[in-house]
């Protein structure tokens, strides 16, 4: 194979003469980390919500929290984001939909892909949160009804805070998860790192190195956040309990 | 004045009945005894007292209070019956002080010294006064026990409730726990304690209840009881449980 | 208010039949292939022999740190290449060839987890035994401990087919008709494009929902025995 590299390409200033292409790939990384990071929080909210709905002894909300997940989980991440970004502007009120399609298309583009991904992931936090609530001993929730506390104040102080230690290690790989998720975002032109992978490819002509430094830098991404997690699992760990010793 | 009064319980999971019209009552400073086989409904009964099981038929009242009552404000009645748990159910990731003052502060309002005061107090009593900032997972099972009896304490209950509170213990360990309990029973406290130590029961239990199969079949002063138990089922399972 | 008009998607129907057959296939081939290397991946990560398992570690996470995507344009990228120096000329559409290679591949990585969690999940005393009835240690990793080991995973190993199935729409990056590609390019034809997503997405619902509730069922088979 006879391949040219020019690894100083990256240097080069792109067509418009503005800016270089490390600055794209720069701009890449940020909306990746911005989309993920932003994403992740509504997972977290939304995925909490549903994961303790899905414990509670009601049955109509427990029932709906468990649609809510069935529906999220069973259909591909890239329908869901054509459908949030093609299909919802046009069942919107029509002043809003209309507004919202003349808008930036940038805008346009990460609140689809914002909304698509942290829902997406939220049906998994929220599985997540549900087993681990379930895991804790049945006798903490009677514990805490026993001590007087209502119903949602034994959610809050004795079943959440180690309902999350439990689940730290897991909703670690769903974070990690949105990172690689959010390359979806490409599809519907949002310039996030795989999106201007191809972009360089396609000004370029040096596939190699592009998908290369791409690649790493989605490496690097799982290594801070893997590090992060260990850090946090640090942080909360629970002398004498499981493998807090 | 009956302060635990349990009138024709019953209770269904599903088609299966777990306790069949069961009354009995615990009267002001009186410590009653229940015991009977596993799978007899003893343990299903006490937690329908402070409403953590909910029953299809019959009704409770606790201090005059109706639990069957839409109207009854149960996490309110709950601060006021104390509860041990067979498992402790201390809370692992708070300290144990913290396990103590939680809910005085969330339920009942105290502000965080009266709180953390009752808390040391109340630890002092069952001689944990030394374990007040480690967490629960780093201390014996009989140590766990005697803070989940403090912790009960600490809300000024008008009762307490026992539900085997030494059956998860190695056999070192049940005496501390039970001398805390006989401690306060001496102090006049009324208390339900659901049990297979006979030996407590003797000792300071004024009436003993005898279940099975969801049936509550004897119901007796400790001395009849112990003395000449009338059926045979509660024969029997004395003298299973005294032969060993 | 949005006015639906379903009537392009009968006339579609050969065209998207032909598209499924191309996301089954996809993920049919990698379901095999993912499960056969996954097996060869995981064996060789708790070998115990250094370099075989640090070799199998450093593909399992590498495979796992990057977007599917990300590997798709990897492998359309280089399959060419490949076949260009392999039989010398280019050869037709090679966009198939290069989605089944990217995700047998990848799945591989997913599937080579599970595995060896599985295998792990089977009691060290089972090794002992097979050895002190003398069975080599392939053997007894043949013989004993993997059928074992497949049994405990079967739930999981199905689940990661259902997200598979599910992933083979990414295939969109490079152009290929899919089942999902067809949709969205039957609906951009006939710009129908809310009703083709949302038929889609139905499609993708009814199939996923009904696999993971034959899954839930035989999981619970197997937690009875």
């Amino acid at each position: 194979m006879s391949y040219n590299w020019n690894w100083p390409i990256f240097f080069s200033p792109v067509p418009s003469g503005e800016t270089t292409y490390l600055f794209w790939l720069i701009e890449g990384l940020k909306f990746t980390v911005l989309l993920s990071l932003s994403a992740w929080v509504l997972a977290l909210i939304v995925g909490s919500l549903a994961g303790v709905l899905r414990t509670v002894p009601n049955r109509f909300l427990s029932g709906a929290a468990t649609a809510y997940v069935e529906l999220f989980r069973n259909i591909p991440l890239l329908v869901q984001l054509f459908i949030w970004y093609f299909v919802m502007p046009e069942l919107l009120p029509k002043s809003m939909g209309d507004a919202f399609k003349q808008s930036d298309p940038l805008f346009q583009q990460f609140v689809a892909a914002f909304v698509c991904l942290g829902l997406f992931t939220s049906a998994r936090v929220a599985e997540q949160v549900r087993s681990g609530i379930n895991s804790l001993p049945r006798g903490q929730k009677s514990a805490g009804l026993a001590l007087g506390f209502t119903l949602p104040q034994t959610y809050r102080f004795v079943l959440l805070p180690m309902a999350f230690r439990i689940v730290i290690p897991p909703l670690t790989s769903e974070f990690l998860n949105i990172f690689k998720n959010s390359s979806v975002a490409t599809t519907i032109g949002l310039i996030e790192l795989s999106r201007q992978a191809q972009q360089l490819v396609d000004y370029t002509a040096q596939p190699y190195e592009a998908f290369i430094v791409v690649t790493a830098l989605y490496l690097m991404i799982n290594i801070i956040v893997m590090s992060l997690m260990r850090v946090v699992e640090g942080r909360v760990r629970v002398p004498g309990y499981m493998g807090g010793k | 004045m009956q302060l635990i009064e349990i009138q024709n319980i019953s209770k269904w999971y599903g088609e299966f009945q777990v306790l069949t019209e069961c009354s009995t009552s615990v009267a002001k400073g009186e410590v009653v005894v229940v015991c009977g086989p596993s799978g007899s409904g003893k343990s299903t009964l006490i937690k329908c007292v402070n409403a953590l099981e909910p029953f299809q038929t019959g009704n409770i009242t606790v201090n005059g209070i109706s639990l069957s009552d839409k109207k009854t404000n149960l996490p309110k009645l709950r601060s006021r019956v104390g509860m041990v748990f067979q498992n402790f159910e201390l809370f692992p990731h708070m300290t144990i002080i913290e396990n103590m003052t939680i809910a005085q502060e969330k339920v009942l309002g105290r502000s965080k010294e009266d709180a953390l005061t009752k808390g040391h107090a109340l630890l002092k009593r069952v001689g944990l006064v030394e374990q007040t900032n480690k967490f629960p997972g780093q201390l014996s099972g009989g140590q766990q026990q005697r803070v989940a009896i403090a912790r009960a304490l600490a809300m000024d209950p008008m009762c307490m409730l026992f539900d085997e509170p030494t059956s998860a213990l190695d056999p070192e360990m049940v005496n501390e726990v039970l001398d805390v309990m006989v401690a306060l029973a001496e102090e006049g406290m009324t208390m339900m304690c659901v049990t297979h130590e006979m030996g407590f029961a003797r000792k300071v239990a004024n009436r003993v209840v005898f279940m099975d199969r969801g049936r509550i079949v004897e119901d007796a002063h400790k001395d009849e009881f112990f003395g000449s138990p009338r059926s045979e089922r509660a024969q029997e399972f004395l003298s299973k449980i005294l032969s060993h | 208010m949005y006015e639906f008009d379903w009537s392009s998607i009968p006339g579609a129907i050969p065209l998207l039949l032909k598209g499924m057959l191309i996301t089954l296939e996809i993920s049919a081939v990698a379901i095999v292939v993912g499960i056969a290397w996954g097996t060869v991946l995981a064996v060789a990560r708790i070998s115990g022999v250094g370099i075989l398992s640090k070799l199998a570690a450093l593909y399992v996470n590498l495979f796992r740190s990057v977007p599917l995507i990300m590997v798709i344009l990897w492998f359309y990228l280089i399959t060419p290449e490949l076949i260009r120096a392999i039989f010398g000329a280019g050869i037709g559409d090679i966009r198939l060839a290069s989605a089944l290679v990217a995700f047998a591949l990848f799945e591989a990585a997913y599937y080579s987890e599970i595995i060896r969690a599985g295998i792990q999940s089977v009691p060290r005393g089972q090794m002992s035994a097979g050895l002190a009835l003398g069975f080599t240690p392939g053997q007894t990793m043949r013989r004993i401990i993997l059928p074992q080991a497949f049994r405990n995973m079967v739930p999981l190993l199905l689940t990661q087919a259902i997200i598979l199935f599910q992933d083979t729409s990414l295939v969109y990056v490079i152009g290929l008709s899919d089942f999902f590609g067809t949709a969205y390019k039957v609906g951009d034809r006939d710009g129908r494009l809310v009703e083709l997503l949302l038929f889609a997405g139905l499609v993708y619902f009814v199939i996923c929902f009904t696999a993971s509730r034959i899954v839930k069922r035989l999981q619970a088979r197997y937690a009875i025995d």
